[in-house]
């Protein structure tokens, strides 16, 4: 049943990622069009919650689909099983969790 | 001219062991079977092999030969020993017991574990259950049906070699075919057991089964209707 819901949890977070990534991609090649700066991103970013809504939900997604996929990993390759894997696992994802909220605050949080 | 011969590589001895070469009389639609039997009979009476059907139906006489899980019996040399060479060794993923005889109880566990064996919801005493051909259900099962319980696919699937716990496609073949049979009293039980570790969700889709498979069967088609069918279930709650 975990299993199932773990695959439920992987597949779906990577149904949401597919959009959010070309999305991301696209602004990437938008955004550097005139070159890059920190005031060109704070200044799109700062205060809009429409991106704020966008990268945290990109954060979450990667926090729920990366841990998943390396625990697959380390069962398979490295031989990897019991408990110990699933916490290790876990703490990489809030470890992604805590980084992209911080990184997603950075960018949106401060200004306007 | 002399007679043309087969070089015959067997492996000897269990998990330690070697491969020792035979000279063996090339024949005309000769299988690798009739080599293994030529070798036992003529040069080495204490080699261990399995077979009993000699005609495809039985699953008993799978090898690894050329490095690909085959049934012996249906194989024939000149498709697959092109240089005249042939090495023949024991089904990968599975216990050796000696030369070229493999261990399936894990295989056969496996099937228990996938809750692969049919539950009856009726006795002898009622009448047969009509059951349409045409059904979708029924169709999915026919489909899967036909396996020979030979573990080539067991043996050829990458993700039963890194994941211990993987049932392998047979068994979930089997899983398939009982959760489309409309007969089977506890088909919610199967979609179960297939969701526990180890089940269908751990397959990577590599089709290596499908590819190896002797009678032509799907099993990775099977797995994807069970991955399909179990987050059905479990999105609607009934996935326990």
């Amino acid at each position: 049943m975990t299993e199932a819901r773990l695959y439920l949890l992987q597949r779906g977070s990577a149904m949401l990622l597919a959009p959010l990534v070309l999305i991301h991609l696209a602004l990437i090649l938008y955004a550097v069009r005139d070159g890059l700066s920190a005031a060109e991103i704070l200044d799109r970013t700062r205060g809009s919650v429409a991106w704020a809504l966008f990268y945290g939900l990109f954060v979450a997604a990667v926090a729920v689909h990366a841990p998943i996929g390396l625990r697959n990993l380390a069962r398979e390759w490295l031989a990897w099983h019991g408990p110990s894997v699933n916490v290790a696992v876990l703490a990489v994802g809030l470890v992604l969790l805590t980084l992209g909220i911080r990184a997603v605050w950075a960018v949106v949080g401060g200004g306007a | 001219m002399g007679e043309r011969t087969l070089a015959v590589e067997i492996w000897r001895g269990k998990e330690d062991g070697r491969f020792e070469t035979y000279r063996v009389p090339h024949r005309d639609s000769q299988t690798i079977l009739d080599v293994v039997t030529w070798v036992q009979r003529n040069e080495e009476p204490a080699l261990a092999y399995r077979f009993a059907c000699r005609v495809g139906m039985c699953g008993s006489c799978a090898m690894t030969v050329n490095g690909k899980p085959r049934w012996t019996c249906r194989t024939h040399v000149s498709k697959v020993a092109a240089s005249d060479r042939v090495r023949i060794e024991p089904l990968r993923n599975l216990p050796r017991i000696k030369d070229l005889v493999t261990d399936l109880t894990p295989f056969f566990e496996k099937w228990q574990t996938a809750r692969g064996r049919f539950e009856p919801s009726a006795t002898r005493a009622d009448p047969m259950a009509p059951v349409s051909p045409e059904s979708p259900g029924r169709k999915a099962a026919d489909a899967g049906i036909e396996c020979i319980n030979c573990a080539v696919c067991y043996a050829a699937c990458d993700v039963v070699a890194w994941n211990p716990d993987y049932v392998g496609p047979a068994a979930l073949n089997r899983a398939w075919t009982l959760v489309n049979d409309e007969r089977d009293a506890d088909r919610a039980g199967v979609l179960k057991a297939v969701s526990e570790a180890g089940g269908c969700h751990a397959c990577h889709t590599h089709g290596s089964c499908v590819e190896h498979c002797p009678v032509g069967l799907n099993p990775t088609a099977g797995i994807a209707g069970l991955k399909r069918m179990t987050l059905t279930a479990l999105l609607n709650g009934r996935l326990s």
